[in-house]
């Protein structure tokens, strides 16, 4: 390996080493499970040990997507549109069952799972999860982003 | 006042037109005419001794194939009605057949019946003559069918996008 190999592998996993403890998420939140985001994002359970306090209200802004609660087919086309705007590099996490696969909604009016829509990384299933789960889901995403995974 | 006062003023005032009354629990029904229903509305909101000044809910049922039920009017309206003055409450139901599927509006009487009237429109496709803007209000344009009726196919799907079924 030569001195411009090693060089460029290192930079890579500082890189990925920065990126995954400053996550400016997104949370597109919709429903019920936002209760459960927010006990996580709160003092308790405390996401900004993993860097990730900072919730950004602008997708521009945003470098992980929270999809948190049930999706309408309504709202399909509005989460479309958000993850579209977001800069890359970029992740998304489905945040609850609903939103993994449409849970126990099985009607006209939910979609069943956004991966249908939109690639997702990380699935955290649970009606809501609770914060530990949701926790291991986000340091599931760390490792992802440390090694430069990602589905866009 | 009473339940049992409040149906005795409606059925003296209207009559042969009080279909059925009934008390369940504490609650008490009226079922009417569709011809008397917007006069009986506004009866009830102006008539000091029931004074119904606030529509608390107005919602649909669909009795197709519905045991016991099968040969009446497939659809009900239901009219919750509640008095500040008084602290009373009354529901009014009115039936109507599918192929004839029209209630007069509530608007005039309760502006809260605009959103309530648009949603029954959008998930019974029961239409309310004298709404001043009977669009769809929970599914989205170019949504087909009505999903609450007992008829729209369970698994039906109309995305605007992604996969469809």
């Amino acid at each position: 390996m030569g001195v411009g190999d090693f060089f460029t592998t290192r930079l890579d996993q500082a890189i990925g080493w920065a990126r995954k403890y400053s996550i400016f998420q997104y949370p597109f939140v919709t429903a019920c499970c936002g209760m459960e985001y927010m006990a996580t994002a709160c003092s308790h359970y405390d996401v900004d040990r993993f860097g990730a306090g900072l919730a950004r209200f602008s997708p521009r802004q945003a470098d992980v997507l929270f999809v948190v609660g049930t999706i309408s087919h309504k709202m399909a086309p509005v989460l479309k549109r958000v993850y579209d705007q977001m800069c890359e590099p970029k992740w998304v996490v489905a945040f609850g069952v609903c939103t993994c696969t449409g849970g126990f909604y099985d009607n006209y009016a939910t979609v069943m799972g956004i991966d249908t829509i939109i690639p997702v990384d990380v699935y955290i299933p649970g009606c809501p999860p609770r914060p530990e789960s949701v926790l291991d889901g986000l340091m599931k995403l760390q490792d992802r982003i440390a090694a430069g995974v990602q589905r866009y | 006042m009473d339940g049992e006062l409040i149906l005795g003023r409606l059925r003296e005032r209207f009559g042969p037109a009080v279909l059925e009354t009934g008390s369940d629990r504490g609650d008490h029904t009226a079922v009417l005419e569709r011809g008397v229903l917007a006069e009986a509305l506004g009866f009830c909101k102006a008539d000091p001794a029931l004074a119904f000044e606030m529509l608390i809910d107005l919602t649909a049922v669909d009795y197709l194939r519905f045991p016991g039920r099968e040969d009446g009017p497939r659809f009900e309206v239901v009219y919750h009605l509640y008095s500040l003055r008084h602290n009373h409450r009354l529901r009014l139901k009115v039936r109507v057949e599918e192929d004839d599927a029209v209630v007069p509006s509530a608007v005039p009487l309760w502006p809260i019946a605009n959103w309530l009237e648009r949603e029954v429109w959008d998930m019974f496709g029961i239409r309310f003559e004298g709404h001043p803007d009977l669009r769809r209000l929970l599914m989205y344009e170019g949504f087909e069918g009505h999903p609450l009726r007992k008829d729209y196919p369970v698994d039906r799907r109309q995305p605007l996008i992604g996969p469809r079924n």
